[in-house]
Parts: C-alpha cells; structure tokens; sequence
C-alpha cells in the first residue's frame, strides 16, 4: 500500500508537488528573465533609433519583434541589427551610428513602412518631422566656428538648413574686429539624422546627436513668456502696467 | 512451442542497433525519407532568408519573428505577439495579419511541424541527441513534459511585467536567424549552450520540455489535420524502435497500445511534432501520414520475419524476473 503521509492522498500529494515545482522552477528562472529584460532597456546614447521609433524605450521593446525587416529596407545599409552581445543596443533591435552612417532621410520613409508591429510608428509621413535625436554641439572649445573661423560644414549639409542649425553672428571678442559665425540647433527642426555630426572635420565630432532626454531639458508646466504672451494677447497680458518703477539709484528724489 | 510466441515482450530486435532490420527489410531511403525531406525543409526555408543577403534574390526579407515574402505575404510569429500584446502594445495590421496567417496553417496543418521542419535549433537538438545515444549518456534531468506551459506562462508574465518581448532575450531560434542573417557570433554560443544542456543536463532536454515557442505552437495545433496514424500496429512487434526515435515518446502509446482500450490508431498529442522519423524507423510500417479522422486499422498477421526475431532463441528470457 502505497504510504499516507500526513493523510494526505499519494495521488493528490504527487500532483501537489508536481504543480509546486513547475510553479517554482517557473518562477526561479521568470526572476533571472525579468532582471534580463530589464538590463537590456539600456541603450548607449550614440545608439539612434530609426525615424518613428516610439519614444519611449519600453514602449519600444514591447512592440519591437527583432525581425531585421527595417535594416533590410533602408536603402543606405544605415541601419544596423543589434547582435546578441552588442552592448549598444538591446539585442535584435535596430538602431544608427551617426558617426558611422546617418540617416539619409528618405522622403518614403521605407524603414517604417516595412515595419510589421508598429515599433517604428506608421503615423509618420514625413520624415521632417522624425525626432530621432537633437544634434548638440557638445564642443564649443573645438569648433572651428566658435574658434571664429568659416568651417560651417555641419550647417551645409543639414537637410533641413536654416531651420534646424543657423549660423548667428556674433562679436568675435578674441579679436575685437571680426564675427564668429556660430552653429546652433533649433531642436523643433532637428529630426535628428546625424548628418551634421558624421561630416564635422574633427576627429571627433563637436557637434553630436544625442537621444531626447539627454539633449534637452524641458520648461516647467506653469512658466509663460511674457513676450510670447504679450504678443499672443495683442498688447501687455495686465491692462495698464505699461512698465516696472524704476528703481535706479540716481532715479531716486 | 509454437508459432504463436507472445509478440508484445522484448525481444531480440529490440537489441539491435536502432532502424537497422528498417534498414535491411526497407532500404535506406525508406528508413530516412522523412528524415530527409525534414532537413531539406529546413534548409530550404533557410536558403530562402538566405537568397536575398547571399546573392541579393530577395524572395522572402526578414527572420523567423516576421517576414516579407515577395513583398505580399506577412508572416509573424504567434507567441511573439502574444508576448507584444500582454507588454500592452497593440501592433500594426501586417504583424496582425501575418501572425493569424501562420495561426492558421499551423493550427489546419500540424502544430508542432514548426519545430520539425522548419526550427533551425531542430537539427542542433537532433545532432545532441544522436551524441548523446553514441556515447550511452544517462538521461540526466528529465522534467515533465508539461513543464514547457509553466516556461511559457512565466514568459508572458515576464514579458507582462517588465513591458519587453522577453523571451526575444534569449530565444535561440531567432537568435540563430539573426546570426545567420544579419551576423553576430555570441548568438551561436547560445546555440551551443542548448546542444551541451541536451548532450550533458538533459536528454531531449530543451526542444521536448522546456522550449516556449514549441509549446505554443503545440496548443495552437492541438486539433490540427495532419497526423501520424498506426494502421498496421497490430505488426508492432514492440522492438521499440520508434520509441527510440521519438522525441515525444509519450504521444506513441496511446496510439500503438491502445487497441485493447479502444482508442484509435491515432497519435493525436499535440506534443507530437509531426517528424515523421517513427514512420522511417519501423521495419514493419505500422505508421504513416494521413489525417486526424483516419481510424482505419489493418487486419495483419505478424510476419514471420517478426516472429523468428521476436522468438526469445536461447536468449535468456527475462519475463517475470522481476
């Protein structure tokens, strides 16, 4: 006969300890799993991700099946699938090393459309308005144009030129008679192709592309422009304050 | 002594090297067609990924996880979705639609035939196998073969949790595409991984126990058409052979035992991975392909071919030694 320990059923006992280790065993390895899944949400800052690309990283890699048919479309090879080991990037995911390649900005956008899931977002139809980073110029103590001379090459190449980086004139204070040209990005334009970034002449690049949130900083909720404002309600926002006291020492009676 | 020697005992066939009296009584080809057929699928499916990155014929663009063929057919895999969806993204129309495509071929067609003819970790798990027979390895670590749903269910609750596809992290299949495919060398050490656990931890260990995606792909063809029938088991004369070959060996018995409790001659588990290789091994052809309805039994005599060996001739006979 077969032994009743603790009264329990053999049968009932067996399925019990049965269902118990599957549960177990499940989740043991669910735990390594999911501290994986979790590691694998880093991504390096000079890994870009495609036009389209849901913006936030979880929201990404929920919807990224790693199918490689993005890579396969981009008609520049710009793309790239992360390979099991690749530290940049989670694994199978595509992304873009400005530096490397940058995006040519095709006006078809053949990365999105051939992405099956929605990973890379079908409502983008027009590839300037693609966020896929901000470029920065990171490096004003080695640019050319800071240092006051005519390179502007990241300038030319923007294909959104004179909207996304403008060259605004400035005083040269080093030789008190000439202007500096300087490069600077209008974020709202930049689509974030890296173009400027891969033809800076500098061994390493001064100007960079960096994911959003390392880019840009954000304004609070509640803070109003008073110039914006005022221009917004066709005169000053307060009927009646035409200026503030003036408060000068030499003002005073 | 009698013609009439029990047939159902071990016997002397049941000791020789597996598939050889298939071999002498049938030939090579008819003991390893389906063999071949299943590797020349596989690696026709790859040839096909293969065509576009090697010689730049882009007939289907892609991996395993989804793909374009020809530019009109999407196909995607369904446990992948099923992982997208419970990480609260609700996809686009094309992987929709090319995972309800593959749905329905595997669910009308055989289930767990992606595992046998299409997976490329098949042949990886296969090679580990016949090592493993080679150098008469132990068994090692054989859990249950239900343990596969409690992989499954903690990959979705994985997945669930942390919002990511998870299983994408490690899954050997699309990694091995990918590597392939798109390059990559550490993938094939998660390839390898899987051989030594099959060869040294566990035999059979990880496509018949553990694998999520064959799992899914088991229940998606729980009631799927195409099916391994045993019309001739009243031929059986137990050698054990198909046994031996099986990877889901549980998915036999009812099938080839069950006559004497009624059950048809039809292996209707859906673990059974549709490999066909039972079919190649059996000297007697008991089984064949056919579908899910088809209860026709043969009425035969076992042949005297099966007899001589099944005749214990002076072997010991180990019956009731126990």
């Amino acid at each position: 006969m077969a032994r009743t320990a603790g009264g329990i059923d053999p049968a009932r006992r067996r399925f019990l300890e049965s269902a118990a280790r599957g549960v177990a065993g499940a989740a043991a390895a669910g735990s390594l799993l999911a501290l994986q899944a979790r590691e694998a949400q880093a991504r390096l800052p000079e890994a870009l991700r495609p036009p389209g690309a849901l913006a936030d990283e979880r929201a990404f890699l929920s919807a990224c099946v790693r199918c490689g048919l993005c890579v396969r479309d981009c008609p520049y090879k710009t793309l790239t699938l992360a390979a099991l080991g690749d530290r940049k990037a989670a694994a199978g995911t595509p992304y873009f090393t400005a530096r490397d390649i940058p995006c040519e900005m095709c006006e078809d956008i053949p990365c999105v459309k051939a992405c099956p899931t929605g990973a890379l977002e079908h409502s983008l139809v027009d590839i300037n308005k693609a966020k896929m980073g901000v470029a920065v110029l990171v490096d004003t103590e080695n640019c050319l144009n800071w240092l006051g001379l005519r390179c502007d090459v990241c300038y030319r190449v923007c294909p959104v030129i004179d909207k996304a980086i403008t060259l605004e004139i400035e005083r040269n204070e080093r030789t008190g008679k000439h202007a500096r040209f300087v490069p600077t990005v209008h974020a709202d334009a930049c689509t974030g192709c890296g173009k400027c970034e891969k033809s800076c002449v500098l061994p390493e690049a001064a100007i960079k592309v960096l994911p959003l949130h390392l880019a840009r900083g954000a304004s609070a909720e509640h803070y109003r422009k008073g110039w914006v404002e005022k221009e917004k309600n066709q005169g000053p926002v307060v009927p009646g304050v035409e200026g503030l006291p003036q408060r000068l020492p030499e003002a005073k009676p | 002594m009698s013609d009439a020697a029990p047939v159902r005992t071990p016997n002397l066939k049941a000791r020789l090297p597996v598939a050889q009296r298939a071999r002498q009584l049938k030939g090579f080809w008819s003991t390893n067609r389906w063999l071949i057929l299943r590797r020349l699928s596989q690696a026709g499916v790859l040839a096909l990924f293969l065509a576009g990155p090697l010689f730049g014929v882009w007939i289907v663009k892609g991996t395993l996880a989804s793909s374009m063929t020809l530019n009109v057919l999407p196909l995607t895999d369904p446990f992948l979705l099923l992982q997208s969806l419970v990480a609260r993204h609700w996809p686009e129309g094309l992987a929709i639609i090319g995972a309800a495509i593959v749905f329905a071929f595997y669910a009308l067609v055989s289930g767990r035939a992606y595992c046998a003819w299409v997976c490329p970790i098949n042949p990886v798990t296969d090679a580990a196998h016949w090592l493993h027979a080679r150098l008469g390895l132990g068994k090692g670590w054989q859990p249950k073969p239900n343990t596969r749903y409690f992989v499954m269910g903690a990959v979705l609750a994985v997945s669930a949790l942390t919002g990511t596809i998870a299983f994408e992290l490690i899954n050997p299949i699309t990694a091995a595409y990918r590597a392939i495919l798109f390059g990559g060398a550490w993938a094939f050490g998660l390839v390898a991984a899987v051989f030594l656990f099959d060869l040294f931890v566990s035999r059979r260990g990880w496509c018949s126990h553990l694998c999520p995606v064959g799992a899914c792909y088991g229940l998606i063809g729980s009631k799927s058409l195409v099916r391994v029938v045993a019309p001739r088991r009243e031929a059986c004369d137990d050698c054990l052979d198909c046994y031996a070959v099986c990877p889901e060996p549980h998915v036999i018995t009812p099938a080839l035992r069950g006559a004497g409790k009624g059950v048809a001659p039809v292996i209707l588990g859906r673990d059974c991975t549709a490999c066909g290789r039972c079919i190649d091994v059996c000297s007697e052809d008991v089984f064949r392909f056919s579908h899910r309805f088809d209860k026709r039994e043969e009425r035969v005599a076992p042949s005297a071919e099966a007899i001589r060996l099944s005749a214990p001739q002076g072997e010991p006979d180990l019956r009731g030694t126990t």
